[in-house]
């Protein structure tokens, strides 16, 4: 293995008797009712999360995955796992991606499989086009996705490697793929941005890569191609022959010969997947790229709780309260959490703390944000950025209090002060979506438009502007006051049925999958994993160096 | 003579020169220090690096690998003696150490020869000469002819005399050469013509002697020592009956089922014996007992065997020791009656080579070597360590295992015991068969005969067992624990090999190879770190821990709820189990694309299986060639070996000509494979 060397030693612990913290958290009731519904609930979720995901890890029907091997061929997660460094894990993104997104059309993952793995001990951005699922082409929603991974790279300095196996663009949904700016185009604009960033990008050339396609490997900054597998060629053989009259074989017209040895698209010749995966591993080994981590680090320690316990604590039920805190104290390191302004505005949690040894201060969810609670996130989050040290939101909020009172007392800008702070914090930004997120709370909370560097959510969480049926009681009061203003009737059973469709909408809108679906997040997560997923996204996050924070004008 | 040494005075042996190498050299250093004696080691190129050469007080180079230019060569060794100022030198076993000549050219230049005077070894050395003195000395000896007449009449009416069957043997003969069974009078000229013919090769000398041949004969010897005073002692016989390749390979100490009264009489003919030619230091006289525990001279070694640690384990004596003293004109430590015979030793001995071959010599690097603990009923005699290399121009003996035991049964388990914790990789080696021959019931019941390899062939040489599919898992978790020490860092949880992925779960397909067997297994990375595997219908549930021990890794694990222990030892793409069980071997095939390239032998392209001289090139690049065709032949370890294509296709380099060294392993010719369209990929690998 390359051996890796830091640019900081570890920290040395220094563990005086006295300076021992309070551990977070305690032993739940198991046999409580409460924790057993909870348990369970949560259990039939999970059960139904992974399900969907087994599904979803097939990629296209049983006869293109047949087809597909039947050449000789590599099933594309059988690919990254070769690629990755034995038994590496992979933190995949957006599993969920066009998740009953295309009415009838099933698209697996988007077509696409995107994540984070170590090639070579070099943490690095994967994409894999899926050929099993409408021949790899890309549906909007895979180019949102191919985007989204290319982000990833730039905002954490990663290294890019693409396993090309792509018929282009879907062509009858072409409109929605290839003229806007976040369009088929960007993929080869961010080739070239994250090479000049000094991100590596590396092609492999593993079926076709036809017309936009055939951009991929030419935009590489070193592209393997398969012999008799890969092609590239900016028009394919009917193409071709239409333009020209010209008669030529896949094989002749971009094949890997030709590209090694004559056009000198690719640079490597290789015999076989497996071939063209060891390829590619070595050419990450010779990227001389170091990881330069600029935060201290600690020895890991597990947390003291079991993670299954989140599901009794937390459960399906979003009216139902629980204590953030119970929630850290099993995704912290040794459940050990430093907490900031315990009795000042207590609905906001903030605190320090360490995952895998690296340090994060922590901002979660006790209840609706009062204006105490805005002003001491703002005051955490500035302390985080003067640190440096990577934030994490764990996002349960039906929003800012409301009422006259609290809007007199300028709950509107000290909401504001937060969310200045959190759009503006430059240290790694963090949100798991553990239960509600609703409204202005989503912005105070680093919602996706606050560009955490990673945004996972709960199979429980909700996500929408309001409660379903606080959305339905405000159109039917609007509703019942435009009608007794024409002087006429609103009925019980007229109200009930007018909101029972909007309740059911933002149920339906505001479920993980639709939003995963539309890649409004990075992922569904499994709340036991939450402590690993967080560990490997700071150690992908750590990637980059931190850019100092400036904040906006604070409204006082 | 006496008087020349004995005026030299008493501890005058100061320095002494080591004229030998390997364990013996290592053996004698070790006494010599003890002893506050300066060692002086010689080397040959091919020994530089050698233990030897690292334990000795001063090391001196005398010339290149081969032993006629370096450890053979009288005037290199003289000279070293000479220069380094050495009181002694002691010869140790083999090379110089029954040379008449070397002996008077020490005497010559003052130096002390370590072992009997030259008169003895000259008198011993010939047959003949030697059955004459023991018949007159009344040590008993088997019928035969020792004639100057060698007309094939003579020999053949002498036969007949002696009655059939005999043995035809060289006069100057040994270690099996020049040595022929005439089983009637039909086949007798024929065999005389092949003793002679062999006999002519190896000594340039066919003068023959006929003896009677005893029938499946046991070879018992009786260790003597002599000193300058006239006393000789015997420290009771040792049996070295099973032999292969007319070669011993396991001794013991005594004599199993000897009666008192015979262990006597062996003591006491040997000691004539060596009274009969004024003996001094350590010899051995060799008997051939028959079923009757009837005993024949048969001859005497002037020299310290290779087999005296048993004698030493019995007798708790030190007989490097003993020989410094009597060579230095000291009395022997101990007289006939305070030598105590208590318990039992047995000693195996550690080859490189290949017992499913016809034993045929190996040598090669010790890739890995661990050994059983050393105490003080447990010796490792050697001369080698892990990383050396067993030398081609050398004996290629890798070590004497030598154990002791309250009783024969005692010592016996404890050498099975031992033996199962000897483990080496990198060549062949004979330690299963060392198992499986000392767990024979009838090595155990004490029947040993000469022809006991032979007699039980087929239960020595079992069938091999495929690795069951537990050892295959355990065997994948080595491969799987291996990797997640390579891959782990202390935070990162991408070092984590945890096999950890997002909502589904982890299976990966590793091939294997076990045997000529590919077998798939399939491996689930638990959330608990344990794993399932499955192969085939089978299913396992598996988890463990590699542990460090001794410089030795073991792997502490759990297959379906059955703990166990063996040694791990993974060298490059393949892992090593040793268990109480025994070993086995299991590989990560090459993938075909680094098969071309990287030097890993078994499914690469043609390579030299031990280092040796190339003696034809019979393929020139742009040949083609079909699987199992000749692609050269070369020598080593004095046989000849013809390399195969291993798959056939275009010959694109030839990497050695004609006389060159190739290097064990060494790629010989690079062959490019027919091109087979739509082959799948193949190795190791993931996911489902």
């Amino acid at each position: 293995w390359i051996l890796r060397c830091r640019s900081l030693p570890v920290a040395a612990t220094r563990s005086y008797y006295a300076d021992k913290v309070a551990r977070l958290g305690s032993q739940p009731d198991k046999q409580s009712s409460e924790y057993q519904e909870n348990y369970e609930r949560m259990t039939v979720l999970i059960d139904e999360l992974k399900s969907r995901t087994e599904k979803i890890k097939l990629g296209g029907g049983e006869k293109a995955r047949r087809l597909h091997t039947s050449r000789g061929k590599l099933l594309p997660r059988e690919r990254i796992d070769r690629l990755l460094d034995p038994g590496a894990p992979f933190l995949e993104f957006s599993q969920f991606a066009a998740y009953e997104l295309y009415g009838k059309e099933e698209v697996p993952a988007g077509g696409i499989i995107t994540g984070i793995g170590r090639v070579s001990g070099v943490e690095c951005v994967i994409v894999a086009n899926d050929a099993t699922v409408k021949g790899g082409t890309y549906y909007p929603v895979t180019v949102k996705k191919h985007l989204r991974a290319q982000e990833i790279a730039q905002q954490n300095h990663l290294p890019c490697i693409y396993l090309v196996d792509s018929g282009g663009a879907n062509l009858p949904r072409q409109a929605d793929v290839f003229p806007d700016r976040d369009h088929f185009g960007r993929i080869f604009y961010n080739q070239a941005r994250l090479s000049s960033e000094g991100l590596s990008q590396i092609a492999v050339v593993m079926g076709s890569c036809t017309a936009g396609g055939a951009y991929v490997p030419a935009m590489a900054d070193e592209s393997i191609i398969v012999r008799k597998q890969g092609t590239i060629f900016l028009g394919g053989p009917p193409l071709v022959k239409a333009a020209t009259g010209e008669e030529v074989s896949a094989e002749d017209l971009g094949g890997a010969d030709l590209h090694c040895k004559k056009s000198g698209v690719t640079d490597h010749y290789a015999l076989d997947d497996n071939h063209a995966l060891h390829l590619a591993r070595k050419a990450v080994r010779s990227l001389n790229y170091r990881k330069n981590i600029d935060v201290t680090t600690e020895p890991t320690e597990a947390p003291l709780y079991p993670a299954d316990e989140l599901y009794g604590i937390v459960g399906d039920n979003l009216k139902r309260n629980f204590d953030v805190r119970e929630v850290i104290a099993r995704i912290v390191d040794g459940s050990k959490f430093d907490e900031f302004k315990a009795f000042y505005g207590d609905t906001l949690v903030t605190g320090f703390s360490r995952i895998f040894g690296y340090p994060v201060g922590i901002i979660g969810n006790n209840g609706v944000l009062f204006s105490e609670s805005a002003k001491k996130g703002t005051h955490f989050i500035e302390l985080c950025c003067q640190r440096n040290i990577p934030l994490i939101f764990l996002q349960n909020i039906t929003g800012f209090m409301v009422g006259r009172e609290y809007e007199a007392g300028g709950i509107a800008k000290d909401g504001a002060k937060m969310v200045t702070a959190v759009a503006c914090a430059n240290v790694p930004k963090m949100t798991v979506i553990i239960g509600g997120s609703y409204g202005a709370g989503n912005y105070g909370m680093c919602g996706r438009a606050y560009s955490p560097r990673f945004l996972y959510m709960w199979p429980n969480s909700r996500i929408s502007v309001m409660g379903g049926e606080q959305a339905a009681t405000v159109l039917a009061t609007i509703t019942k006051d435009q009608k007794a203003r024409e002087g006429k009737e609103f009925t019980a059973e007229q109200e009930a049925a007018m909101k029972a469709p909007i309740v059911r909408r933002f149920e339906e809108e505001g479920s993980p999958y639709y939003s995963s679906a539309r890649l409004w997040d990075d992922g569904i997560i499994d709340p036991a994993d939450t402590r690993l997923v967080l560990g490997l996204s700071l150690s992908a996050a750590l990637n980059a160096p931190t850019k100092k924070t400036r904040f906006g004008v604070f409204r006082m | 003579q006496v008087c020349v040494l004995s005026c030299q005075g008493v501890g005058r042996i100061e320095k002494v020169l080591i004229a030998n190498r390997g364990e013996i050299a290592c053996r004698v250093m070790r006494t010599a220090k003890k002893m506050g004696v300066r060692s002086v080691a010689v080397y040959s190129d091919a020994d530089r690096d050698s233990m030897h050469v690292a334990m000795a007080d001063e090391a001196y180079h005398i010339g290149p690998p081969p032993s006629q230019q370096s450890y053979l060569s009288m005037e290199k060794v003289l000279e070293v003696a000479k220069q380094s100022g050495s009181h002694a030198v002691h010869p140790g076993y083999g090379f110089l150490s029954e040379n008449t000549e070397f002996a008077e050219a020490c005497k010559q230049e003052g130096i002390i020869f370590i072992g009997p005077p030259s008169s003895a070894i000259r008198d011993m050395g010939i047959k003949s000469t030697s059955k004459h003195i023991m018949s007159a000395a009344g040590v008993p000896i088997i019928g035969g002819y020792h004639g100057e007449d060698q007309s094939n009449e003579r020999l053949q009416a002498e036969a007949a005399q002696i009655g059939f069957p005999v043995m035809i043997k060289a006069v100057r003969g040994g270690g099996g050469k020049g040595m022929r069974i005439a089983r009637s009078d039909t086949d007798f000229l024929e065999q005389l013509e092949s003793a002679r013919r062999e006999a002519r090769k190896s000594f340039n000398d066919d003068v023959m002697l006929v003896e009677k041949f005893v029938e499946d004969p046991r070879h018992v010897e009786v260790q003597v020592f002599g000193d300058m005073h006239g006393n000789a002692v015997y420290l009771f016989e040792r049996d070295c009956s099973v032999q292969r390749r007319h070669q011993k390979i396991i001794e013991e100490a005594p004599g199993p089922d000897i009666s008192a009264e015979v262990r006597r009489k062996l003591g006491e003919a040997a000691v004539k014996a060596a009274k009969a030619v004024n003996y001094v230091g350590a010899g051995t006289v060799e008997f051939i007992m028959d079923a009757q525990h009837n005993f024949y001279f048969m001859e005497m070694n002037t020299r310290l065997q290779v087999e005296h640690p048993v004698s030493e384990m019995i007798t708790g004596t030190d007989l490097v020791e003993w020989q410094l003293r009597v060579a230095a004109g000291e009395r022997l430590p101990l007289l006939q009656d305070d030598i105590i015979l208590s318990g039992h030793s047995f000693e195996a001995r550690i080859y490189a080579e290949d017992p499913n071959n016809d034993f045929l010599p190996g040598a090669g690097p010790l890739l890995h070597l661990s050994t059983p603990p050393a105490d003080q009923h447990t010796r490792i005699e050697t001369g080698v360590r892990e990383g050396d290399e067993v030398s081609a121009h050398y004996d290629p003996m890798i070590a004497k295992l030598v154990v002791w035991g309250e009783d024969r049964s005692a010592a016996l388990k404890k050498l099975r015991y031992c033996l199962r914790q000897y483990n080496i990789v990198g060549l062949n080696t004979n330690i299963d068969f060392l198992l499986s021959l000392s767990g024979h019931p009838e090595f155990e019941a004490g029947n040993v005969t000469t022809s006991f390899i032979p007699q039980h062939y087929a239960d020595l040489f079992p069938a091999p067992t495929a690795p069951s599919g537990a050892t295959i898992c355990q065997a994948a978790l080595g491969l799987v624990l291996q990797e997640r020490k390579d891959t782990q860092e202390p935070f990162s949880p991408f070092g984590s090999s945890s096999g950890w992925r997002s909502n589904i779960q982890f299976h990966r397909n590793m091939t294997l190879q076990v045997g000529e067997k590919k077998v798939d297994v399939v491996v689930v990375y638990n959330k608990d770190g344990s794993y399932s595997m499955q192969i085939g219908a089978e299913a396992y549930h598996v988890t463990g821990e590699v542990e460090e021990e001794g410089g030795a890794s073991f792997l502490h694990c759990s297959v379906n709820g059955v703990k166990s222990r063996p040694k791990l030892v993974i060298l490059d793409n393949t892992v090593h189990l040793f268990s109480t069980e025994g070993s086995s071997e299991v590989s990560v095939p090459v993938p075909k694309y680094l098969a071309g390239v990287s030097g890993s032998g078994a499914q690469g392209g043609a390579v030299a299986p031990m280092t040796g001289t190339i003696e034809k090139v019979l393929v020139k690049v742009g040949d083609k060639v079909a699987v199992g065709d000749a692609l050269m032949v070369m020598i080593a370890m004095k046989m000849e070996h013809t390399i195969r294509a291993p798959k056939s296709g275009v010959i694109k380099k030839v990497f050695f000509s004609e006389g060159s060294q190739a290097n064990r392993h060494a790629a010989l010719v690079e062959l490019e494979e027919e091109v087979e369209e739509g082959k799948g990929g193949e190795g190791e690998g993931s996911s489902k």
